[in-house]
């Protein structure tokens, strides 16, 4: 029976490990964290139809049966062996595969880094992710009671040379639309602003999204990149954008800001793939693919394959479809190296 | 006194924390359509009488939004009412329908 080692625990992860099992292959998965599902399991609600991201992944857990996991570990090392590659976990479980998939994922980019937008300075900055966690928990001291004023900024750590990620990551937009409908939800009474520069809405669904946060939810939409953030002496946010649709300064005080934090790639998934030679990477930090149209789930290495948001930002269902590509990618490689 | 040449401008900022919007809630409630804008431009780029006398539908939606009512109603004053910008929507505003709202509601 073959070995195939998927790292990363998250739903490309599992789905990719899923799909192996069923094909017959000794999957051994890897997860760094205590637990399976990755972003998806600190999320609340999914675009475009506010699916629950708990039940999704309930359904991702239930169908990984079967397959070998491990949790709260590390790859301490990897070297090739002849065609396989020799995986080594800090649990002292050593695997020789002959197939690694990197299903690494992404880190959230770190809001704090554009400091001029006050993350962890002001009181009552957030991040999409901590917007989430409070749909879920309802437990966030930097939430007032009931905001009058609040913004959302689009492309914290995007597009943006000198954060170092000069890529749109492509989910945030979605994101924050969603997410002003749904505080638009909690609070009806807010005025709710989202600071763009361009709304990519791409996906089937994301337009209409965009249009009933308009006019159901009556968000105020302001093209524009907020410049600078600063906090009065109540704690309130001052912030000053221009609105170049009209191409003038303009200021609005509120009482939360959300700052919509981008993707880049894994830095754990970038160790591990570092020891093989495989961190060789696009200047975007991600993953370098064999190809950029058709074969994405291929590494330049023979043996290793991609799944996810390792090489690149990608929706939910983007890394899903991955994940099953991945899977046939492997199948159909580990089938031609049999017939060599 | 002598005049030197000096004087004070007013600030050209939109200060979203003194808007009075209501009127806006008003045109709201009569034109719920007003919201669908996505400010893409093409009522401004096939106005007829744009080619003369700036008139933009596009930014008069957004000068209400940022409670610059009268120069909304400048933006719109030369308007026929030929309904071009109607048939280019692709929101399918009723761009003439809302400009004799706009001018009912603040003039």
């Amino acid at each position: 029976m073959k070995n195939i080692v998927v790292i990363g625990g998250g739903p490309s992860g599992m789905e990719a490990s899923a799909q192996l099992h069923k094909m017959g292959y000794n999957v051994i998965l890897v997860e760094k964290s205590p637990a399976l599902g990755g972003h998806l399991a600190k999320w609340d609600r999914l675009f475009p139809q506010g699916v629950h991201a708990g039940n999704i992944l309930e359904g991702m857990i239930s169908n990984i049966n079967g397959v070998k996991y491990f949790l709260n570990a590390n790859v301490q090392s990897i070297n090739a062996l002849g065609k396989s590659y020799n995986v080594i976990l800090d649990n002292g479980i050593t695997v020789l595969a002959d197939a690694v998939l990197f299903a690494t994922g992404f880190d959230l980019f770190k809001a704090e880094k554009k400091e001029e937008y006050g993350y962890g300075i002001y009181e009552h900055v957030i991040t999409n992710a901590d917007l989430e966690n409070w749909f879920r928990t309802k437990n966030d001291q930097r939430i007032v009671e009931n905001p009058k004023r609040i913004g959302f900024v689009h492309c914290v750590g995007s597009r943006d040379e000198k954060a170092g990620n000069r890529y749109c990551s492509k989910v945030c937009c979605a994101t924050a639309v969603k997410q002003a409908c749904e505080i638009k939800q909690e609070f009806p009474g807010a005025e709710v602003f989202c600071f763009y520069m361009d709304l990519r809405m791409f996906g089937r669904g994301y337009e209409d999204l965009y249009l009933s946060a308009q006019k159901e939810y009556g968000v105020r939409f302001i093209r524009g990149r907020v410049s600078e953030v600063a906090e009065n002496i109540n704690k309130e946010l001052v912030v000053k954008a221009e609105d170049t649709l009209s191409g003038k300064p303009l200021k609005v005080t509120i009482d939360l800001l959300v700052l919509m934090s981008g993707m880049q790639n894994c830095s754990a998934g970038v160790k591990v793939a570092g020891q093989i030679g495989v961190a060789g990477m696009e200047n975007d930090g991600f993953f370098e693919t064999k190809d950029s149209i058709y074969s994405l789930q291929q590494a330049l290495k023979p043996g290793v394959f991609f799944a996810g948001a390792c090489t690149g930002p990608k929706t939910l269902p983007d890394s899903l479809h991955e994940a099953r590509a991945a899977a046939l990618a492997i199948h159909t490689y580990l089938q031609a190296r049999d017939h060599q | 006194m002598g005049k030197f040449g000096f004087a004070l401008s007013p600030s050209s900022r939109i200060n979203l924390d003194t808007l009075d919007n209501v009127k806006f809630a008003h045109l709201i409630e009569i034109e719920p359509d007003v919201l669908k804008c996505m400010a893409c431009g093409s009522c401004t780029a096939s106005c007829t009488a744009g080619k003369f006398v700036k008139t933009s539908m596009r930014s008069a939606i957004l000068a209400l939004q940022n409670g610059r009512n009268e120069e909304a109603i400048s933006l719109l004053k030369s308007c026929l009412l030929c309904g071009k910008c109607t048939m280019v929507c692709p929101r399918a505003i009723n761009t003439r329908h809302l400009i004799i709202s706009i001018l009912k509601v603040y003039q």
